[in-house]
């Protein structure tokens, strides 16, 4: 890739930061990420879309549809807030650039993302969404790969009023990778971001969501499953700011664990001062498969105004014993048994994906993760 | 055939059943009754296989083979089936998923051929028909916010679907009112037939009213200790169960 350098490893966050606490990203450091190799065939999914092909985190436009609300690559600012980001920014070469203008219905797209080479490499594609006023798009990523790497994506999106971004990614990443993505999402007056993650694969992975409500009746879910076995570690953090009044957000959050697999979920939501009438719900639990895996829950309310509903809830379990011996008593086998059990359990955080595309997609991750397991 | 032959089982160290003894024949219905605490529901768990239970002697046979060797599913693919005291909630499992599954899973087993959704619910729509229930009944989730009669009529309607040769109902009467109790006993009439038995768990009579016993055994002290006809559950009605623990 021309332009290539070696990620700033001296920027990488350490547990020294409240935000990584539970986040150790040490494993990374005794890697020397080479450049990405050329990746030519793709193992692209059946799913009758349009698309938007990223190999080895470079554009593939060969295999990418012709879309008249993408552009081309925008480098960041050089400087970043956010210690991922920054390393992002520096790093950044390529990236989707999606502009939808006002009042058009975009559909639903593909950005698929495939990684893999004989070496490890790093990768830091920059995304940005701008959706324009009343403008639709249902955003579908799929990360995959085999090897060795660090993916470490950087969404930038703006909705503007009215508008609605559906977003279902599918982080199904080489078990020998470190997913790490940033999504920042900046939802104006009436406008609705509905986010939902599946963190399935990767060694260490981090889905980061700052969702900034900034105009009135601005909506924000987000909804994610982890999926986690051997010596997976996932975190889902999130970071959702009411600056406005009148915003419902809504986040379910269920983690599957097996194995010695750890679990990590941070909601955080900040109601401004005037940000009144503020209604955000947090939910997350966690289903233990095994007595060595760990969930790590760490919800923060931090709340400026006085007119606002805000709750929270934590659950940490196993599979029900009773509801176990209820299928098996109908003639299902255990492991059918337990399976429904899971996929039930998951179903609150995967009812908001409506698209049916997604959810065939989503259902198809969950069924190969647990026939794996 | 049902034969129970000197039945003991446990919970941790407490021993409940002391030598149960009972044959259901093919075709027969029997009932058993008895004071609370008697050992019925754990004879109900232990002939299902429930975890938890640990018998200690004795053997149970269902058509001959030892069905205490068997995992739950593997006893619902024999034919027994157990309606359940009180039926377990499945939040985000639907009804028609879970009825399908289970149907499919017996039917493979069985060495029929598995439904398809539309023959599926052509059929479970029928059952739910003809057993009173509405039709969202199958869109629900598994016992989610069923009321107590609901849920009952759910066991009814999942024993009609499955098309047991043993059923077992664990105090299914508890809680009804007497249209729900005329829905269980209708459930298990209509599968009334030389090749279909059942065992009727009850602490009242009056569940026997509308299901009537071939033979009415009572448990008490983890032992059968009366066994007779239909009429000896009017007698124990009338009388109670005192005294019949000494006997």
């Amino acid at each position: 890739m021309p332009g290539w350098k070696p990620p700033d490893m001296t920027a990488l966050p350490t547990r020294k930061l409240e935000a990584w606490r539970y986040t150790d990203l040490r494993p990374l450091t005794g890697i020397t990420f080479a450049t990405p190799p050329a990746l030519s065939a793709p193992d692209l999914p059946s799913l009758d879309l349009p698309r938007l092909v990223f190999l080895n985190g470079a554009a593939a436009p060969e295999f990418s549809a012709d879309l008249p609300f993408a552009g081309a690559f925008v480098p960041p600012d050089a400087e970043d807030v956010l210690p991922l980001a920054q390393i992002n920014a520096a790093a950044a070469r390529d990236g989707a650039t999606l502009s939808v203008p006002a009042g058009q219905d975009a559909g639903a797209l593909l950005l698929f993302a495939q990684a893999g080479g004989e070496t490890a490499f790093a990768m830091h594609p920059r995304h940005r969404i701008v959706l324009g006023e009343g403008a639709h798009l249902t955003l579908i990523e799929i990360a995959k790969g085999n090897g060795e790497y660090w993916h470490n994506p950087v969404f930038d999106i703006a909705l503007a009023k009215g508008a609605r971004l559906e977003h279902v990614r599918v982080q199904q990443e080489s078990e020998a990778a470190f997913s790490l993505c940033t999504i920042r999402a900046e939802i104006g007056e009436g406008a609705a971001y509905e986010h939902f993650t599946a963190a399935i694969g990767a060694r260490i992975s981090r889905t980061e969501i700052h969702a900034t409500l900034v105009g009135e009746a601005a909506r924000a879910d987000v909804n994610a499953v982890e999926l986690l076995r051997g010596t997976q570690h996932a975190d889902v953090t999130t970071i959702i700011r009411h600056q406005a009044a009148g915003c419902p957000s809504r986040q379910v959050v269920k983690a599957v664990l097996a194995d010695d697999a750890r679990g990590v979920f941070q909601g955080r939501v900040e109601v401004a001062p005037g940000a009144q009438k503020t209604d955000a719900y947090q939910m997350t639990r966690a289903l233990l498969l095994s007595p060595r895996a760990e969930m790590d829950i760490k919800p923060e309310l931090e709340i400026f105004a006085d007119d606002v509903k805000c709750s929270h809830g934590a659950t940490i379990g196993a599979l029900d014993d009773e509801q176990l011996f209820y299928l098996r008593s109908r003639g299902i086998d255990e492991l059918t048994a337990r399976a429904m059990l899971v996929r039930a359990f998951l179903d609150d955080a995967l009812a908001p994906v409506e698209q049916p595309q997604a959810r065939g997609l989503l259902d198809e991750a969950i069924e190969s993760w647990w026939r794996r397991s | 055939m049902l034969e129970i032959k000197n039945l003991h089982a446990r919970i941790g160290e407490k021993e409940i059943l002391k030598g149960v003894n009972l044959s259901i024949p093919d075709g027969q219905i029997h009932a058993i009754m008895g004071p609370n605490g008697a050992g019925k529901s754990t004879l109900s768990y232990v002939l299902s296989g429930r975890d938890g239970y640990e018998v200690t002697e004795g053997e149970v046979l269902y058509n001959g083979a030892n069905i205490l060797e068997m995992a739950p599913e593997d006893r619902a693919i024999a034919g027994i089936f157990l309606a359940f005291q009180y039926p377990v909630e499945l939040p985000g499992v639907g009804n028609a998923n879970f009825l399908r599954t289970a149907l499919n899973a017996i039917r493979r087993k069985r060495g029929q051929e598995e439904l398809d959704a539309v023959a599926f619910l052509k059929l479970a729509r029928a059952v739910v028909k003809s057993l009173h229930m509405k039709e969202d009944f199958l869109k629900r989730n598994v016992n989610v916010g069923f009321s107590g009669g609901e849920k009952k009529r759910n066991e009814m309607l999942q024993m009609t679907l499955l098309q047991p040769g043993l059923a077992i109902l664990d105090e299914t009467d508890s809680g009804l009112d007497i249209d729900a109790l005329k829905i269980v006993a209708d459930g298990v009439n209509a599968l009334r037939s030389e090749k279909f038995s059942a065992l009727v768990i009850t602490h009242y009579q009056r569940l026997l009213d509308h299901i009537i016993p071939d033979m009415v055994h009572v448990l008490a002290g983890g032992r059968i200790v009366r066994s007779g006809s239909a009429a000896l559950a009017l007698e124990l009605e009338e009388h109670g169960y005192a005294g019949l623990e000494a006997a």
